[in-house]
């Protein structure tokens, strides 16, 4: 028990200190690499609840896809050389309200749902259909999912394929002129489309289109 | 002092598989030349030791005593980090590789959920080497190689989950086990073959090493590094190649089985032949590398997102359906 709550504080300590060095670091692609330590974190923290697969799926989308793809637009916008003026210009002081409205918001918000949960659990009428003792995390989670809450987790799936084609759509622009490259094109080609015997005539010459 | 016994006894056992994984990966890359040399008529390395084994181990000497060399404009202390993540990732994926059905360090219930999360970290090193070396060559390597294996990691993960569907757990042990009658390479042997083209894309080898592509980024993200540092970026690499190879040996190859259950077969223990086969899947990588020319950037592209993500999400649809009509759906 001691060398569980050992982990547990390491975990959580690494965990809140990296997530104020992401507001706080002055580099914006050391932000990044912060963020990518408290995700770790927190899916170390997950394993250690005993949910080993959200840890895992936690690794493989937020920490293995979506933070390199963070890292990648981070880099390409070469923010690296820019230094974050958070905390002097006056410029940004305006935002700070809206900030500090946002996160109370989202801080009364864990308030009600943990204090819901810890005194009213008859409201949170979760995990009473299945026994969680004999399957694994794994497959507790795949038998709830596909059959309580079909619909939710369609419906999720399809807020996210409509945000990626509207992503695709708002930045794919076709470019004229470009010379690509089609397989269709190359195999189907016969000798008659492209070779034809000519007579040259002296002093004439011959006329080559393209 | 119970605390202290558990530590040493774990120490113990980390040891006695992290020595033998480097080791081999030293032979190995010995083994990758010396291949390579004879598709090209070439003797390759053969003077230092028995048939040149210990080359690997008199470069990895030479390494040792170069100087580091630290570019004063690069962000020294993610420079220093990067090859160290390579290392650290390439080593600790072996954790959950089942020897066999005893012989495993952490035998966990997502071991192969493990070894993908792990494998998709191992962008992470290269991604810091480039962008903490501040040049051009190394950069254009890292932003490479960061877009080549997410993109490829797609399609292995897509691969694991046909494998997953025939057997209905995640664990590596019940996956070998699933695979004593017919091991998967048979009837999911499509999958095999993308499996293999996107380890060689994952793990930025010839035709896909568009990270480091010497002819046009000098050697891409490894260019500032020198000494312990590029040996460890290097050594990192191979301990990775290996690692894919016996991924593919436990998803496909039947892992510790032995092909038959006979008894000339039989004698051998499991271990042996896990190391066979991930030595013939590593072979196979040493011949592409001899005899593929490289790719270019956006051919590797369509293939990875229009080609093997379909056909392997096809496959799923096909696995998935075939197990459901014939009943044989692995449900406990």
């Amino acid at each position: 028990m001691i060398a569980h709550s050992i982990f547990f504080y390491t975990f959580s300590i690494i965990a809140i200190v990296s997530a104020i060095m992401v507001t706080a670091s002055k580099n914006t692609v050391h932000s990044v690499f912060f963020l990518i330590l408290d995700f770790i974190s927190i899916s170390c923290l997950f394993i250690m609840i005993g949910a080993e697969f959200l840890g895992m799926i936690m690794l493989i989308v937020y920490v293995g896809a979506v933070a390199v793809l963070f890292l990648f637009v981070v880099m390409m916008l070469n923010v690296a050389q820019q230094k974050n003026q958070w905390f002097s210009s006056e410029e940004s002081s305006k935002h700070i309200p809206v900030g500090l409205i946002i996160s109370t918001l989202i801080f009364v918000e864990l308030i009600i749902v943990i204090g819901g949960w810890k005194y009213k659990p008859d409201l949170f009428d979760i995990n009473n259909s299945i026994e969680i003792n004999y399957v694994s995390n794994t497959h507790s989670l795949g038998q709830v999912l596909y059959t309580d809450y079909i619909h939710i987790f369609q419906i999720s799936g399809m807020i996210l394929l409509v945000a990626m084609i509207g992503a695709i759509v708002l930045t794919f622009r076709k470019r004229v002129g470009v010379k690509t490259q089609s397989y269709i094109k190359q195999i189907s080609r016969e000798r008659s489309d492209g070779v034809s015997v000519v007579k040259v005539e002296s002093n004439k010459g011959v006329k080559i289109d393209d | 002092m119970e605390y202290l016994s558990i530590f040493f006894d774990q120490v113990y056992k980390i040891l006695f598989l992290l020595i033998p994984v480097l080791v081999s990966v030293a032979m190995v890359v010995w083994l990758d030349r010396r291949v390579w040399a004879f598709v090209q008529k070439r003797q390759g390395p053969n003077v230092v030791g028995p048939f040149g084994l210990l080359q690997t181990i008199a470069d990895a000497l030479k390494y040792i005593f170069k100087e580091i060399i630290i570019p004063s404009s690069s962000n020294k202390v993610i420079f220093i980090l990067a090859p160290i993540v390579t290392m650290t990732l390439a080593l600790i994926a072996w954790a959950v590789i089942p020897f066999s059905a005893t012989q495993v360090l952490a035998d966990i219930n997502v071991g192969i959920l493990y070894l993908f999360a792990v494998s998709s970290l191992g962008v992470y090193g290269i991604i810091m080497g480039g962008w903490a070396s501040n040049s051009k060559y190394p950069f254009l390597g890292a932003i490479r190689s960061a877009a080549q294996m997410v993109s490829y990691e797609v399609s292995i993960g897509v691969i694991i989950i046909n494998v997953l569907l025939c057997v209905g757990s995640l664990n590596l042990n019940d996956i070998v086990i699933a695979q004593q009658n017919l091991w998967f390479v048979i009837p999911l042997f499509p999958m095999f073959v993308i499996f293999f083209i996107s380890a060689l894309a994952e793990t930025n080898r010839p035709p896909f090493d568009l990270p480091e592509a010497e002819a046009e980024l000098v050697a891409g993200y490894q260019t500032e590094y020198s000494g312990m540092m590029y040996a460890m970026f290097w050594l990192g690499e191979y301990a990775n190649i290996l690692l894919m190879c016996a991924m593919g040996a436990i998803l496909f190859l039947g892992g510790w089985l032995s092909p038959l259950e006979m008894y000339p077969f039989d004698l051998v223990p499991g271990p042996v032949w896990l190391v066979l086969k991930i030595l013939l899947l590593f072979l196979l990588f040493a011949l592409v590398k001899a005899i593929v020319p490289r790719y270019r950037y956006d051919q590797l592209m369509k293939l990875g997102w229009k080609v093997f993500l379909p056909l392997s999400l096809i496959w799923v649809v096909l696995t998935a359906s075939y197990l459901f009509y014939f009943n044989l759906l692995p449900v406990n």
